[in-house]
């Protein structure tokens, strides 16, 4: 059964006591660490919750059907803002990068434009990037392969002064494996090579075989050999692929696209179970943001008439797994995340 | 079993395999139609095919399911519609006819539309999806618009009409 997120766990953003402590000491202390220290880093500090940041705009694609870009790029300000506890976004966006670091951007293409990261939604962060002070050119959109990032309709780019968009199939992977647990993987050169820091772009999506995905399954694009890692329900595969020490050290945020999402179906492109919430899901804490996904899945699927995910088969055991003592990438307890809505 | 069935089989039976041999010819798939096969719809990409081995390079973690229900191969192509609908077919051939239906079967029929076509068929506003024999054929649409699906079903029809030949 679903674990339900007690009453105290939704605060609103005036309820959201602790902010600006949250920036010193949260969000501040996971950027340097990387996001897989997010957990050691705030119980050290005497800090055990997690944020989550939701930002929703119901009006995000007005009259049309397709996502408004000032409203994105104003929904992203937002959810940046919060998320750090800054007075303007851009500050937030100096907090998590500095001028002459490579940023890469790791968006999810694989289900073809239907259900792939919005494109305007990364045409936002990239312009703040830039106000930020990171020169086009070290902006890097990537997935796996150049093919699937121009299905999902990022333009493939490597020219001087621009943003560029790569896939991993032309730059390749690591001749040495990265091993934690079960796993053991090349990684993308993009991500060991040409970036110092990543973000990570998911989707929200249920999934048939590991029940939703959002922050952690993304990175089965960085690797190699991720369908030698989809048994189990993903368990504990997705947990030890966040282990792996490049992902850990360079993943610092995750601006989780939930501008459309699927509650059925996933992760392929069945726009019948497609709904548009319209929102962004932001945190550094890779397991409390998985957490978190669950529940928001498990509320459409209940609204639409679906069965749980449990009854399906299809818990995502996986969040556990990332939060257990061996792994200790985040936390999967709703009373150590706060979450916030605005 | 009628002696009409057991042709019916015995002629889905040998699609199946003609498409299985194309793929490891790496030839166009015979059923997925052509440019202005069909009005309106113009194929706008090569087939893709992809084998139980290279599933997952195209459905990630949704190839589980398939394989466990007996997945054979898919070939998949992009139209587009009076050059403004764009749409992805997908032709699954499955072991047998149980396996494309329990496939078919694993997604709830929510508003769906039953239409007469192939062995079960179910229409939505952005998508066809039907079974016939072995194979699963699956069309989705990337934008809706008031004409999006009968547009789908006709592509629906061409290839269910190519597979009964």
């Amino acid at each position: 059964m679903a674990v339900q997120f007690p009453k105290e766990a939704f605060l609103s953003e005036k309820q959201g006591i602790g902010r600006r402590e949250f920036l010193k000491v949260g969000v501040a202390g996971a950027v340097v660490l990387g996001a897989g220290d997010a957990l050691a880093f705030a119980a050290a500090m005497g800090t055990p919750k997690s944020r989550v940041v939701i930002a929703k705009d119901a009006m995000l694609r007005g009259s049309a059907s397709t996502v408004d870009a000032s409203r994105m790029t104003a929904l992203l300000d937002r959810a940046m803002q919060s998320s750090f506890g800054t007075k303007d976004a851009l500050a937030a966006w100096k907090q998590l990068i500095r001028p002459g670091q490579v940023v890469g951007l790791k968006v999810n293409t694989i289900a073809g434009h239907g259900l792939s990261t919005n494109v305007t939604f990364v045409e936002a962060i990239t312009e703040r990037l830039q106000q930020a002070g990171i020169k086009p050119y070290d902006i890097v959109i990537w997935d796996r392969t150049g093919h699937e990032l121009e299905r999902a309709g990022f333009p493939l780019s490597s020219a001087a002064g621009k943003v560029r968009c790569i896939g991993t199939d032309a730059v390749g992977y690591e001749q040495t494996p990265e091993k934690f647990g079960s796993v053991s993987s090349r990684l993308s050169k993009i991500l060991t090579q040409t970036c110092d820091v990543v973000i990570n772009l998911p989707l929200l999506k249920d999934h048939v075989a590991s029940g939703v995905t959002l922050s952690m399954k993304n990175m089965y694009g960085v690797i190699d050999n991720p369908s030698h890692y989809h048994g189990g329900g993903c368990n504990p595969g997705v947990a030890d692929v966040n282990m792996l020490p490049s992902i850990r050290k360079k993943v610092r945020l995750t601006i989780g696209d939930a501008t459309s999402a699927c509650y059925h179906g996933g992760p392929e492109y069945k726009p019948e179970y497609l709904w548009r919430a319209n929102s962004l899901i932001v945190g550094s804490d890779p397991v409390a943001l998985d957490f978190t996904a669950w529940q928001i899945i498990e509320r459409k699927r209940a609204e639409a008439g679906l069965k749980p995910l449990e009854a399906e088969g299809r818990l995502p055991r996986y969040i556990a797994t990332a939060a257990d003592a061996r792994h200790q990438l985040g936390t999967n307890d709703p009373r150590r995340i706060t979450l916030v809505e605005v | 079993m009628r002696f009409g069935t057991r042709i019916r089989l015995a002629a889905l039976t040998a699609v199946a395999l003609t498409l299985l041999l194309s793929w490891g010819c790496k030839k166009q798939s015979p059923v997925l139609p052509a440019s202005n096969e069909l009005s309106g719809w113009e194929k706008t990409s090569e087939t893709r095919s992809f084998t139980p081995a290279t599933l997952s390079d195209y459905i990630d973690g949704g190839a589980e399911q398939y394989l466990k229900a007996g997945f054979k191969g898919v070939s998949t192509s992009d139209y587009k519609f009076q050059g403004k609908i764009e749409a992805v077919a997908d032709l699954y051939v499955m072991a047998d006819a149980n396996a494309a239906r329990t496939i078919f079967e694993a997604d709830p029929d929510g508003n769906a539309k039953i239409i007469p076509l192939g062995d079960a068929a179910r229409v939505f506003t952005q998508s066809v999806i039907f079974r016939q024999g072995p194979f699963l054929v699956r069309i989705v649409a990337y934008q809706e618009a008031p004409e999006t699906p009968q547009a789908l079903i006709q592509l629906a029809q061409g290839i269910e009409k190519k597979l009964s030949n």
